[in-house]
């Protein structure tokens, strides 16, 4: 019985969002019934999925509807013919092209009659008149290509920080400004990003690093994501499928107030919760406001990692029924809308104030030097930052003007490279092709500002965030 | 202090990391009327240590000064006393995020080592998850258990003195990953089996040598374990310089418009002679470190 309330937690449910796997092929969707997914040029419904555990294999069968696949162990056996007959070597193997016996209109024919992939495959060896000529490592390695064409099996996996930067890698980099996986992961090293702590993160990565973070974090400590325009971008993080007390720890604050809020002309009001009806905080804010509600939802569906198109039409056609009644309420809606906003900003806001943060991560397609000497101002003295570039060259001014200006130690610019090897008995080898970069990373550790040297406001700047401190503890 | 959980102020028995300058960091366990020895003089911990911030400048005795750091599990990797090779920040990262390392995980390690990769599991795990890790150098183990209680993270990790590869990691079905870092790590597999749990979980092993790895991919499939892959993670440093390349003399152009005089043409005119351009750049360290080791992940399917 314990068994089975156990399970339940590794149950596929209806709304989850799941990532589909086949090799190394990810793709994030969230589980909805009667809805068409696209993966791999194959169309499939998901609803099957709904109630089996985690990590299944799944058949796409008829209609493109899944059947869990059985007996995996069987039917993953390297090769499914038992002809153990091979040859030595390929002095006599001619290329004529004529070993495959069964034309595309052969194996059209077979994929129509509904055949599994394996089946296919078995019927592609047995038509080769070659493939028993081959050595048995050609031989293994035919098979392989043959069943990754014409399998038509998905998984269907948790989504974790893991299996989303290398989803991301793979099929969108553009998004995640070419940010490989094991940079990822150094940077959540070097932040030290762990449970309890309080971390400002630039990014426009859709999401993705935030969300890493966040996963780190566990739904301890805080979050304070600063966005360019006029909302953040969270497709990411959506992908994660976080659960809602993980959002309570997630705040948000405009990169356009940064400038204010350093120098104190933020509206002081806005930090107050209660000062709802200041009329200055609604000039201030209600245009960023606005923006927010409009456009989030636009940047994340085209920059989501599934595009689609039902949910808007659906959208016109209530928008269209329902337009006047919806004009009451909107202006309703709207103040209220506001005032969460409003909120929500004095909250971030009042969290930045104490410029007691722990850590600090950067990975934006914006110039990464503007970004980090002003955010740097809300770290504690004795925190870990970590910028991340595409280019070097970026972060070689970040350097330079860290240096110049000091408070920092320990600076280090570095990028890693991940080589893949192929393990196979005799034929272990690095993997043919390896990724070109993944981008460069710049970190480094706050200290207290050196009160000696005569760094104008910097030197006012320095002592404040100890003492506001001093007085919350 | 605590290398979970960040303070403000350093206190009587903190672990405290000074900086010294450029890749030369030393630990420093505070005590009341204690003094600490450095290339700049001494510090006095209870003038100038206890009390004060993390992150201040520390004026030693001979007028040299230092940073105080708050301990991290990367800081103390870089300054932590050596009792056998540690695993660096650049594979412990990647360890971290493959292994799915997270609050909350329960994870395997053996050998436990000098406890380098040890803290930067605890500091991910806390403060939910915990670390079983297995040493079968009575020592090691001992000394590290005793690093874990200076660092106070004690509560969140078990340390076992036993051979993991006949005796396994001492727990059953709770593992959410297993880390292996041993000479024969495939004697260990089917123990890492046992120690994750019922649903499935995850595996890594790091050997530096080719053959150990192909040894543990053959017992990693036997065992059914799945998306079996074997990385190497590399860290190039890149050295900020301010470099100045001269631009040689091609002596007078001919083609253009102004006339140069017939008799200073012999001598190179000095003001050529220093033409230079001068740039920022980076440059690779003389020499680093061409491997760590192998690093082989896999999965545990449910069973």
């Amino acid at each position: 019985m314990a068994e089975n309330e156990d399970d339940n937690q590794y149950r596929i449910k209806e709304g989850d969002n799941v990532v589909l796997k086949r090799g190394d092929i990810y793709k994030a969707v969230q589980i909805q019934l009667k809805k068409k997914v696209i993966f791999e040029k194959q169309w499939i419904f998901l609803d099957n999925a709904v109630g089996q555990l985690y990590s299944t294999t799944f058949e796409i069968v008829s209609g493109g509807n899944l059947q869990p696949k059985e007996d995996r162990k069987e039917q993953d056996t390297e090769s499914p013919a038992d002809v153990k007959v091979a040859g030595t070597d390929n002095r006599n193997i001619v290329d004529d092209g004529k070993s495959q016996k069964l034309t595309r209109d052969d194996i059209e024919t077979l994929k129509e009659q509904g055949l599994k992939g394996q089946e296919i495959v078995q019927q592609l060896i047995e038509n080769s008149s070659t493939f028993t000529t081959k050595t048995g490592y050609a031989q293994d390695k035919y098979i392989k290509k043959k069943k990754k064409k014409y399998e038509n099996t998905v998984t269907i996996v948790k989504p974790t920080c893991r299996v989303l930067a290398m989803m991301y890698h793979g099929r969108e980099p553009g998004k995640i400004c070419h940010l490989r996986y094991d940079t990822l992961a150094q940077m959540l090293t070097l932040a030290n990003v762990h449970a309890g702590s309080k971390v400002l993160v630039f990014e426009t990565c859709a999401g993705l690093v935030l969300g890493a973070i966040m996963e780190r974090m566990g739904g301890y400590g805080s979050v304070i994501q600063m966005y360019p325009g006029g909302g953040p971008v969270r497709a990411g993080v959506e992908c994660f499928g976080f659960p809602a007390h993980f959002h309570n720890t997630l705040h948000e604050f405009p990169i356009c107030h940064v400038n204010a809020l350093l120098a104190g002309s933020l509206d002081t009001s806005a930090k107050d919760p209660s000062a709802g009806e200041n009329q200055i905080v609604d000039r201030q804010i209600g245009v960023a406001a606005e923006e927010q509600q409009n456009q989030p939802e636009l940047e994340q569906q085209d920059g989501g990692p599934e595009e689609q198109s039902m949910e808007t039409s659906a959208a016109e056609d209530q928008e269209n029924l329902e337009k006047e009644k919806r004009k009451e309420i909107k202006a309703q809606e709207k103040k209220s809308k506001l005032e969460e906003k409003r909120r929500k900003l004095a909250a971030a806001a009042a969290l930045l104030g104490g410029r007691n943060a722990d850590g600090l991560v950067i990975a934006s397609r914006f110039h990464p030097c503007p970004v980090l000497l002003s955010l740097i101002k809300f770290l504690s003295p004795s925190r870990p930052f970590v910028v991340f570039s595409q280019y070097k060259e970026t972060l070689i001014e970040c350097y330079t003007k860290l240096k110049e200006q000091g408070g920092t130690v320990n600076l280090r610019l570095t990028d890693t490279w991940l080589r893949h090897y192929q393990v196979l008995p005799n034929r272990t080898h690095p993997v043919l092709l390896m990724s070109g970069g993944g981008g460069y990373l710049l970190s480094g550790t706050t200290v207290a500002m050196d009160h000696s040297k005569p760094a104008g406001s910097l030197q006012a700047e320095g002592p404040a965030p100890k003492k506001q401190r001093m007085d919350e503890h | 202090m605590s290398f979970v959980q960040y303070s403000d102020l350093i206190q009587d028995g903190d672990v405290i990391i000074v900086y010294l300058g450029h890749n030369s960091v030393m630990p420093v366990k505070v005590q009341h009327g204690a003094q600490t020895q450095t290339r700049y003089g001494v510090i006095r911990h209870s003038t100038q240590l206890i009390g004060q911030s993390y992150g201040s400048k520390v004026t030693c005795s001979k007028g040299g000064w230092v940073q105080v750091l708050h301990p991290t599990p990367e800081l103390w990797t870089v300054a932590l006393p050596h009792r056998t090779q540690i695993l660096y920040t650049t594979d412990i990262s990647i360890i971290a995020m493959m292994l799915e390392l997270k609050p909350g995980s329960i994870v395997c390690e053996s050998g436990t080592g000098s406890g380098s990769l040890s803290h930067a599991i605890l500091r991910t795990i806390a403060p939910s998850g915990h670390l079983h890790t297995v040493e079968f150098h009575e020592q090691r183990a001992l000394k590290v258990a005793e690093e874990f209680k200076e660092h106070r993270v004690d509560h969140l990790v078990t340390v076992r003195n036993q051979d993991v590869c006949k005796d396994g990691f001492g727990v059953t079905g709770v593992a959410d990953a297993v880390f292996l870092d041993i000479p024969s790590p495939w004697e260990a597999v089917k123990h890492a089996k046992v120690a994750l749990k019922k649903h499935g979980g995850r595996l890594c092993s790091f050997s530096p040598c080719i053959e150990q790895v192909q040894r543990t991919c053959e017992v990693l499939a036997d065992q059914a374990f799945e998306e079996i892959s074997t990385v190497e993670v590399l860290l190039r440093i890149h050295d900020v310089r301010t470099v100045s390349l001269p631009l040689p003399d091609f002596g007078p152009d001919p083609s253009s418009q102004t006339e140069p005089r017939p008799e200073e043409e012999a001598p190179p005119t000095p003001s050529v002679n220093h033409a230079s351009i001068t740039m920022k750049t980076t440059t690779p360290p003389r020499e680093m470190p061409g491997h760590t080791g192998y690093l082989t992940f896999a999965t545990k399917p449910r069973t």
